[in-house]
């Protein structure tokens, strides 16, 4: 398969230079709302709730506030690079080059990879820091965090190449993105809900990523980490689908 | 294959119910410089950025040096730089930087490509901006960045898509005498441009789109020599005034245009400049002298798109 390894690479760094020389904005701001929340949560929740047995809420809520840290930053960064490249038009420079739809795909999503993971682990670190936490299956964490943070990237990319301007891009993540991230069990494990968002949770792909990240930590999930595996996957190589999909026919990019 | 540098083959392409591209045809021969040229709307930057891929053509194709545009994009692409018509701009990195990353788009790094972007940044007055961010730049001097962009993989075609838009006269001269020089390294060049005169000066070879459909393929003194009128201009030493041809209504029925001691005919170059000269003889126009001259492309233009719109 003729592969244009170079181009995708160039584009690649491009797409993490892009973020790191704003890295206060990408970087270290995710960073402290995420230890705001652990913060205020763990703090004053700390000591009134056990939701897995034998840990408290704070090293419970730590891997849920990594994940949704990564899940937020990977959507992103795709989502804001595509939209403000079709804004200044800058697009058009990678359009007119021999990059194909797969490299531009692999080089943005890869770049929100980057970019989950850095914040992710500045929330785990300080949160290691300040908690006693273990990980119980480091390559489970790694897996779902990279597995994670590439589908994010990959919806933040689709709803970029969709979106005509900010306030779309807007739109889909205040109504789609943050309502999922939230319900997906970052703060609460769901067998502390109702019987009936326990079957709606159920319906959340975000909550199977939480879920099997957190598994990697404490053995303990609430559905199997086969099951979050499973669907984790699929919704992965579902998302990469529609992009490629989007991309080849050159949706609102190639009119 | 073709050996064209550039061929439309019956290129069509709808935006909904509007047909901005009507089955469109020709060829750009290798080492040509081109001039694509037509009223507003005509097509021009649609039949551009389908060649370069930035459009997808709802019917027919486009080989770039036998290549399709299609199903060969990557060379294509190589063999292509395209300075499109809007203005760019990327507030993350500064112009060398951009140049940088787009040659790594195209696979090309190292030393000879680092040569290359200074001497692109040399030819195009760029060097003392070089680390300068393009939202600090002047409209010109972002016109400059993207040919410079464009040219940063050596490409065979290079499309100017209204390059000189906005531009100052420096700049201008700098970017005709450095686009010469590449056409006479055997660059084909392919060029839209609103001043006509422009294009006349410097096109070997011109088509004309209106309405999305081929006016005219012609070279550009074949395009000028077809016209069937001449232009006599008569200087006055008098205010002229319309009511000075009423006597004469085979001159009143010629004129062209006139200001206050000038005054036009458009005379058919057929006719015998003699009979010219004998209506004015016979008119009262005190007349200080007389020039004749062939249409201008713009004139050619004119007349080939009804006047449609002055303005390419």
């Amino acid at each position: 398969m003729n592969f244009n390894l170079v181009g995708c690479w160039a584009l690649f760094v491009k797409e993490v230079r892009r973020f790191y020389s704003v890295a206060i904005q990408t970087i270290f701001a995710p960073v402290v709302s995420s230890l705001l929340y652990l913060l205020i949560f763990g703090q004053v929740i700390d000591t009134k709730i056990e939701v897995f047995s034998g840990l408290t809420y704070s090293q419970f809520l730590i891997p849920g506030l990594v994940m949704m840290t990564v899940l937020q930053n990977a959507f992103s960064n795709t989502s804001s690079s595509i939209i403000q490249s079709k804004m200044h038009g800058n697009l058009t420079f990678v359009m007119l080059s021999p990059i194909s739809p797969l490299e531009l795909y692999l080089a943005f999503v890869g770049a929100s990879v980057i970019r989950g993971l850095a914040v992710g682990v500045g929330v785990l670190l300080v949160g290691m820091f300040g908690f006693d936490l273990t990980m119980n299956h480091p390559w489970w964490i790694l897996l779902f965090a990279v597995l994670s943070a590439a589908i994010m990237g990959s919806v933040g990319l689709t709803a970029g190449l969709l979106s005509d301007k900010f306030d779309q891009l807007a739109a889909f993540q205040n109504f789609i993105i943050v309502p999922l991230t939230f319900l997906s069990g970052v703060f609460y494990s769901i067998h502390a809900l109702p019987n009936i968002w326990q079957h709606i949770s159920h319906l959340n792909p975000f909550f199977y990523m939480v879920d099997g990240f957190r598994y990697g930590f404490f053995t303990q999930s609430d559905v199997s980490i086969a099951l979050s595996l499973t669907i984790t996957v699929a919704f992965f190589f579902g998302i990469t689908a529609i992009n490629l999909i989007l991309l080849f026919k050159g949706v609102k990019i190639r009119d | 294959m073709t050996s064209a540098a550039v061929s439309f083959q019956n290129v069509s392409k709808a935006y909904g119910t509007l047909q901005a591209l009507k089955g469109v045809s020709f060829e750009v021969e290798k080492g040509a410089f081109f001039g694509l040229l037509g009223p507003n709307g005509a097509g021009k930057s649609t039949l551009i950025n389908s060649m370069a891929g930035l459009v997808k053509p709802s019917s027919g194709h486009i080989l770039v040096n036998g290549y399709d545009t299609e199903k060969s994009y990557r060379q294509t692409r190589r063999q292509l730089g395209l300075v499109p018509q809007e203005l760019i701009s990327d507030p993350f990195f500064s112009i060398k930087e951009l140049l940088t990353i787009q040659s790594g788009y195209f696979g090309l790094s190292g030393s000879v490509q680092d040569k290359w972007i200074g001497e692109l940044l040399e030819r195009l007055a760029l060097s003392e901006k070089a680390d300068a961010n393009t939202n600090q730049l002047s409209g010109g001097m972002k016109r400059r960045v993207l040919i410079a962009m464009a040219l940063v993989h050596k490409p065979d075609v290079i499309v100017l898509d209204e390059p000189t838009a906005g531009v100052d006269v420096d700049l201008r001269k700098t970017l005709w005498d450095f686009t010469k020089e590449l056409h006479q390294k055997g660059h084909t060049i392919i060029l839209t441009t609103h001043y006509l005169e422009e294009a006349e000066s410097l096109c070997e070879k011109v088509a004309i789109l209106q309405k999305g459909q081929l006016r005219a393929l012609e070279s550009t003194s074949d395009l000028v020599s077809m016209h069937p009128f001449r232009y006599v201009r008569v200087s006055l030493s008098q205010r002229f005034e319309k009511a000075m041809l009423s006597s004469t209504l085979d001159l009143a029925n010629r004129l062209d245009s006139f200001n206050v001691n000038e005054v036009v005919f458009k005379v058919e170059k057929e006719l015998p400049l003699n009979q010219v000269m004998s209506w004015l003889s016979a008119s009262p126009l005190s007349i200080k002298d007389i020039t004749s001259r062939d249409a201008t492309l713009e004139e050619v233009f004119i007349s080939l798109t009804g006047g449609q719109d002055n303005e390419l």
